[in-house]
């Protein structure tokens, strides 16, 4: 399926927005989206939230015979999986572009920057090693899946933990986790990706770009990096042309993220190991079998709402009194809402011509009562659905046969009675 | 049939599965004129045999005299005749643009169903524009059909639309809470500011204010009130008047 296309208005709005230093949610530009990291029952299983953004690391461990040219080294796998889940434009199955563009940036962010130490994976030279296997899924998209995926990697990484091997002679025993504690991974560092966007060619910069803002944007920026500020991959695309200062300003960012970024993760990792410690729920479990709707449950929207005073204030003097016009919103046709700025409203005419009845059987008094009433009884009970509704002559109505039908003139004359005693005093 | 059970349920909250049985009647009295009561299922209710099913979660409501259906938070459209949606044109393909309205499949829109439209006086429409309009073929079977004017000819406020604003989505439950002719909702949005607003059935909201800061606010407030109670909205929209104003 293809993906909801972008409309012009969106991507003019966006570029007037950036333009103007605001963001479609309130952030500032180098602001991150919130970050949220949950573990999973399991060793090495991790939940990233960035923003609405979420993606799954489960990390995975199997013994295999090395490679030839490395015989005492384990092997890392990476594997990015974008499921239509996360985004109807993945289709399930087939290596896109993006997958395979975020898989080679993962490899070189987490392998090639050599921050796990690969020669402890090996358990007989030559013979067998630990292959450990990192599946990245993406559950949602909303822009930014590389840092999301990166911070995922990285935390799962972490927080994994290979059963113990014994050797005895040339017997090779692989303990269970009740036989023997499994073994945390040797992690040097933590490399971190940081994405920077690029919009008029260069002159405007974002730091993690929503969905959105990525499909408008020029060009892309990818700095992994530790939290000592080593950049472990830098990676530029979409054929801009960067200065020296940019790229060294970008890594100036993403050192300061960086290091948050880290921060961050190991404070989960230390909360997640207190708690199992303890021995309750921890992570994703405890979120699972709560007994409530979470339906209304939200993250609180950030706001920007500091400069609106002023600009408010400005407004407000220099345009002197409001338009009297606002009060009322109009509804002149289903489907369209407007909250008029005081200009004539042209849309729609079905409302207006009902109210216009109205009038006239205002104006035309009691000959013509008889015909409004049953209208106004549809108004009254018909269009208007509301919860708190007392929906007692409904009621009547529906109990049908005869009896009903005689309740039902009944209350309709009691309607009508009431409606005309509800008339007299307008008049 | 069996609408006093469908009654007592208004309100409720109900859940894909749950079933209301239809009481057989195998004898049909000839000289009864008047037909017992009969429901009217909307969406969310489907008749499959003898059972009523509810195949929608959310709460049943109902609308004089026997009219019921579910009332649920859903986000994907489906397409349903006579409803104003608003679309973004995908293509120019011949005589008809192809629009996404959110919908399974790509709706079409033929350039002479717009208002003043002839064979030489093509209307103005672009790839990628905004366009208001209304389905006029909506069946599962069949490719949806839109057209930009009202039976009698006129635009009626449907077209092309849509410079200067921001167009974002919500849930089909914001949309007809907004659409509601008593509108909370809207009546605290309009305390506020000025704003336009053009609300298309198909979960699409599009916003022009005067500033980009005030239409980034009008919107992220309708986007955050899709998951709010009447209380929690209220004192969001009293705390952004307090700053704002």
């Amino acid at each position: 399926m293809k993906d909801t296309p972008l409309s012009n208005c969106e991507r003019d709005f966006i570029l007037k927005a950036i333009e103007e230093k605001k963001r479609l949610d309130g952030r500032q530009t180098y602001d991150f989206r919130r970050i949220k990291i949950t573990f999973g029952t399991d060793y090495g299983c991790c939940f990233v939230d960035l923003g609405k953004t979420r993606v799954m690391a489960q990390v995975s461990c199997e013994l295999v015979a090395p490679k030839e040219s490395r015989p005492n080294e384990g092997i890392m796998f990476f594997n990015i999986e974008l499921s239509p889940m996360a985004s109807p434009a993945f289709e399930q199955g087939r290596q896109s572009e993006l997958s395979v563009k975020l898989n080679r940036q993962l490899e070189r962010c987490l392998r090639n920057s050599k921050c796990i130490d690969t020669e402890s994976l090996c358990v007989v030279a030559g013979e067998k090693v630990w292959q450990i296997r990192v599946d990245v899924s993406m559950l949602n998209n909303d822009g930014n899946l590389m840092d999301a995926a990166s911070v995922a990697a990285i935390t799962a990484l972490c927080h994994f933990r290979r059963p113990d091997v014994g050797i005895q002679g040339d017997e090779v025993t692989v303990y269970s986790p009740e036989e023997r504690d499994p073994i945390p991974l040797s992690i040097y560092h933590m490399p971190i990706s940081i994405s920077f966007s690029f919009f008029q060619q260069g002159t405007f910069l974002l730091v993690d770009p929503c969905e959105r803002e990525e499909r408008v944007m020029d060009g892309l920026l990818m700095i992994a990096m530790n939290k000592h500020r080593e950049i472990c991959s830098i990676q530029s695309s979409g054929g801009i042309m960067l200065l020296k200062e940019q790229v060294m300003r970008c890594s100036k960012i993403a050192a300061v993220k960086v290091s948050e970024i880290t921060e961050l993760i190991s404070k989960a990792l230390l909360n997640d190991r207190t708690a199992r410690k303890a021995g309750g729920r921890c992570g994703f479990a405890e979120s699972m079998p709560q007994e409530r709707i979470t339906a209304l449950k939200t993250d609180e929207t950030l706001m920007e709402t500091s400069d609106v005073t002023e600009r408010a204030n400005d407004i407000v003097e220099k345009a002197g009194a409001p338009p009297q016009t606002v009060p009322s919103p109009l509804v002149p046709a289903p489907g369209v809402g407007q909250v008029s700025q005081g200009q004539q409203n042209t849309w729609g005419l079905q409302e207006e011509d009902e109210d216009d009845d109205d009038d006239d059987d205002e104006q035309n008094g009691k000959e013509t009562k008889m015909e409004t009433e049953p209208q106004e009884e549809e108004k009254g009970a018909g269009d208007v659905v509301e919860i708190s509704d007392s929906e007692e002559e409904e009621v009547v109505i529906l109990t049908s046969e005869t009896s009903g039908q005689a309740k039902n003139a009944d209350s309709s004359s009691h309607q009508k009675r009431a409606a005309a005693s509800k008339r007299r005093p307008k008049k | 049939m069996q609408v006093p059970e469908l009654l007592q349920r208004v309100g409720q909250v109900l859940l894909p599965g749950d079933e209301f049985r239809l009481d057989q009647e195998d004898n049909i009295s000839l000289t009864e004129v008047s037909r017992p009561s009969r429901a009217v299922c909307g969406p969310g209710l489907r008749r499959s045999g003898a059972r009523l099913l509810v195949c929608k979660s959310g709460v049943l409501r109902h609308k004089a005299p026997n009219v019921f259906w579910i009332d649920s938070q859903q986000k994907r459209y489906v397409p349903a005749k006579g409803e104003t949606v608003i679309g973004i044109v995908t293509a120019k393909a011949g005589d008809i643009f192809k629009v996404d309205v959110g919908g399974s499949e790509q709706a079409s829109l033929s350039y002479l169903a717009f208002e003043g439209a002839t064979k030489r006086n093509r209307p103005n429409v672009q790839v990628g524009d905004l366009v208001f309009a209304q389905f006029v073929v909506a069946n599962k079977d069949m490719e949806p059909e839109l057209v930009c004017m009202d039976s009698s000819g006129r635009a009626n406020g449907m077209g092309v639309f849509g410079s200067g604003g921001l167009l974002f989505t919500v849930s089909l439950g914001l949309v007809r809470r907004l659409l509601s002719p008593l509108s909370e909702l809207r009546s605290d949005l309009e305390q506020l500011f000025p704003c336009e607003l053009v609300v298309g059935m198909n979960g699409r909201l599009w916003v022009r204010s005067c500033s980009v800061q005030q239409t980034l606010i009008v919107a992220n407030l309708l986007q955050s009130s899709d998951s709010m109670t009447a209380p929690q909205r209220k004192e969001l929209f009293r705390k952004v008047q307090q700053g704002a104003l």
